[in-house]
């Protein structure tokens, strides 16, 4: 336990980062089930509406930034200085204080449930005036806010040094454009949490500001600006949905490549792209903002720029779909996620465009239409390339497999639970059923869809329970995995499972983007050919 | 070919501790801190976006031009420029191996960060209790204290840090090269002193 608790070492924060945010998983998601069995039927008064609205709350501050940030960053943790061939993070030091002050943040928005008021009831966006101290007089914004701006240091410091360890830790032989892709994607996804969490930072300062104070930045009646709020807002929040899912796609691209026994089809179009997606993010944040009534040119601004972003997220998936053709395709469990996470993201960025269309925005903006749209793409994308990751890394970070029959029960109820649970929502929301309702009447018509979506989340719910028994029985029961068991190239495969604390004795030197193979196949090296 | 080792490796093996990092293509302090230095710029950005919007919002006094005056601030921001001077002439001392150089000019940049502070003291105080301008008063008060105000944190953390520099500096071996530490602070003085030039044109000079 001390071990874990003063350790610098990459691999064991890494880790440490897995386990809270899959703690904070389960907070989370028996939050989400609980308002799934609320709506279950029409005026039902299982919770009392403050309380669903401080589950939802809760449920989507910790979802997007105490479980999603910080399981990629997590498994970023562990991989990249290994990818790379590194030691470690360039800053050991500060990479254990990003951990710990997210978890203080993460602590400290929990803390609100023993403040009078008990926990903020502000979505997780949490508009003004609503946050403002004349309408949320309890403590828990505060320790909303709070919380966001300690974990907001954290994943900063967290930006700040994968930038400087992929930048100046490369082993010797790999330039920039030799390094694994997942690693390049990092690169890019710590630059947008440069530029978009002190934003972020900045807004919750001026809302703290307003409420202790007295200052009036989103204070409408002494000429403050709700509006303001919701720009910056989603200057850091749009962004962050990239951030979220960036990672995700570094992931997928390390396991399809392997499990289809081919390289990644067209890497240099696929770093552009990824280039061209951080950078085309930063400017279709007021999408969110439609229905707010900005001018034409804006709407239509933020429209065509958003429309702009499927662009290079479709090149990338025709890349993975080149990847995957022709090649002898192995169904293990990671390559199993991939798919699930190739398929749904899909749809999830089809309902996307949909929704980038001014028009159509109007009519659904804030239905469940749009809850059902970003959850397909943020556990479509991000959890399935989450689970395809650790199902991946599994057997590096412990020298132990993970059960596959276990984890094709987890994918099967997830993919199957999952779909119940978010297709129906897209047609409750054209029917017109808002979000963040605690209830709604007999006669709306939703009850079915409603009903279909409570019993997919008790679907997915088992599935996430097997993943947790497999995480811990495995660490025991799961067969040993030797150095490189999926008989994969890049250089985390090169150094024992688990690796040791100095991951290489002696440090590494490349000549391709798959230096395994080529010493796995000196007659006929990469490097020849790129 | 052992299986540790993807190839030969270059130069001698390494000794195997977990607190050696090696092969260091670029100074990742550096690095480092360009990256902070960026963070921080997103950080301004925003607290800057946001005075300019609210800039003549509503005519409740008091105004900025009733309440700022230019004489004190020119002088204020003569000490953070020339600041940045002395801070620029102590690394060439510290090149020179001039070291008592380096420590005089090195407190004379402490001691200009601290004068431009009790400038803004002195400016605060009249602001508040001669013309009544609170964080609360107005929009005005609102964005110019956090504005300023955030920027006079930031001048507190680089004089601590200059403070810190000075004080372990007594106990460096003479060095061919200048100490990281030394370049590094120097880089974030010259960003804070930056961000007063934008926050002088746009409060003082435009906002005025």
């Amino acid at each position: 336990m001390h071990t874990w608790i003063v350790t610098v070492d990459h691999k064991k924060i890494g880790i440490m980062y897995v386990f809270m945010a899959i703690v904070f998983l389960v907070l989370a998601g028996a939050a989400a089930l609980m308002m799934r069995l609320q709506l279950w039927a029409p005026n039902l008064q299982l919770l009392p509406p403050i309380t669903f609205n401080q589950f939802f709350t809760l449920h989507g501050t910790t979802m997007v930034f105490f479980m999603g940030m910080l399981i990629l960053i997590g498994i970023a943790n562990f991989a990249v200085p290994l990818m790379i061939g590194a030691r470690d993070m360039a800053f050991p030091r500060l990479n254990a204080f990003g951990f710990w002050a997210t978890l203080f943040g993460g602590l400290l928005v929990y803390f609100s449930f023993v403040v009078p008021g008990g926990p903020p009831a502000i979505g997780w966006f949490a508009y003004a005036p609503l946050t403002e101290a004349s309408f949320a007089r309890g403590p828990g914004v505060d320790c909303w806010a709070l919380g966001l701006i300690v974990s907001g240091l954290g994943t900063t410091t967290a930006g700040i040094n994968f930038i400087a360890t992929i930048v100046c830790m490369r082993c010797p032989g790999m330039s920039l454009r030799k390094v694994p892709f997942f690693v390049w994607v990092m690169l890019w996804t710590s630059i947008q949490i440069l530029l978009v969490m002190p934003p972020l930072t900045a807004a919750l300062v001026m809302l703290e500001f307003d409420r202790q104070l007295g200052a009036h930045f989103f204070d409408t009646q002494a000429g403050g600006s709700a509006y303001l709020w919701q720009h910056l807002f989603w200057f850091f929040g749009h962004p962050e949905v990239y951030i979220l899912v960036l990672p995700a796609f570094g992931m997928v691209s390390e396991v399809i490549p392997v499990f289809s026994r081919k390289v990644l089809f067209g890497y240099e179009f696929m770093a552009a792209a990824t280039a061209a997606i951080v950078l085309i993010a930063m400017g279709v944040w007021a999408h969110h903002m439609f229905a707010v009534g900005m001018s034409r040119p804006l709407d239509l601004f933020f429209a065509a720029a958003t429309m702009l972003v499927s662009i290079p997220t479709g090149i990338k998936l025709f890349n993975w779909l080149a990847t995957l053709y022709g090649g002898k395709l192995v169904f293990k469990s990671p390559m199993l996620f991939s798919l699930g996470f190739l398929s749904m993201f899909v749809i999830g960025g089809l309902t996307g465009i949909i929704l980038a269309c001014t028009p159509i925005d109007f009519q659904v903006t804030d239905s469940y239409f749009v809850v059902g749209h970003f959850h397909w793409v943020l556990i479509g994308g991000t959890v399935f390339g989450v689970f395809s990751a650790i199902h991946y890394w599994y057997p590096k970070a412990t020298g132990r497999m993970l059960s596959e029959r276990l984890a094709k029960w987890q994918f099967w109820l997830l993919f199957l639970g999952f779909m119940l649970t978010f297709a129906p929502m897209h047609i409750a929301g054209i029917l017109g059923m808002p979000r963040r309702i605690y209830t709604y009447g007999p006669d709306r018509g939703w009850e079915l869809w409603n009903q279909l979506a409570t019993l997919g989340a008790l679907l997915q719910a088992p599935s996430y329970l097997i993943f947790a028994y497999n995480l811990v029985s495995s660490l025991w029961l799961g067969e040993k995995a030797g150095d490189d068991p999926w008989d994969a190239w890049t250089l985390e495969w090169a150094t024992t499972s688990p690796p040791p604390p100095y991951n290489f004795a002696v440090l590494p030197t490349v000549k391709s983007r798959r230096p395994l193979w080529d010493r796995k196949h000196p007659d006929d090296p990469d490097w020849k050919y790129e | 070919m052992t299986m540790g080792t993807v190839e030969t490796p270059i130069g001698t093996p390494q000794p195997a501790t977990s607190r050696v990092v090696n092969h260091e293509r670029l100074s990742r302090h550096k690095t480092g801190m360009v990256c902070f230095l960026v963070s921080e710029s997103a950080f301004f950005s925003t607290l800057i976006m946001a005075y300019i919007i609210f800039l003549r919002h509503g005519d409740a006094g008091p105004t900025p031009a009733q309440t700022l005056t230019l004489p004190l601030v020119v002088l204020n921001t003569g000490f953070l420029l020339l600041s940045s001077f002395t801070a620029v002439l102590a690394e060439r001392q510290l090149r020179a191996g001039n070291r008592p150089g380096f420590a005089i000019l090195w407190a004379a940049t402490i001691l200009l960060g601290v004068l431009f502070l009790v400038g803004t003291a002195y400016e605060w105080h009249g602001l508040i209790h001669n013309h009544g301008l609170t964080i609360g008063v107005n929009m005005f008060g609102t964005t110019y204290y956090t504005l300023v105000g955030f920027h006079a944190f930031h001048v507190t953390v680089g004089v601590i840090a200059l403070t810190s520099v000075l004080l372990v500096a007594r106990k460096w071996e003479p060095q061919a090269t200048v100490p990281l530490p030394v370049t590094l602070v120097s880089w974030y003085w010259h960003f804070v002193d930056v961000v007063w030039v934008i926050v002088f044109l746009v409060v003082y000079v435009v906002g005025r």
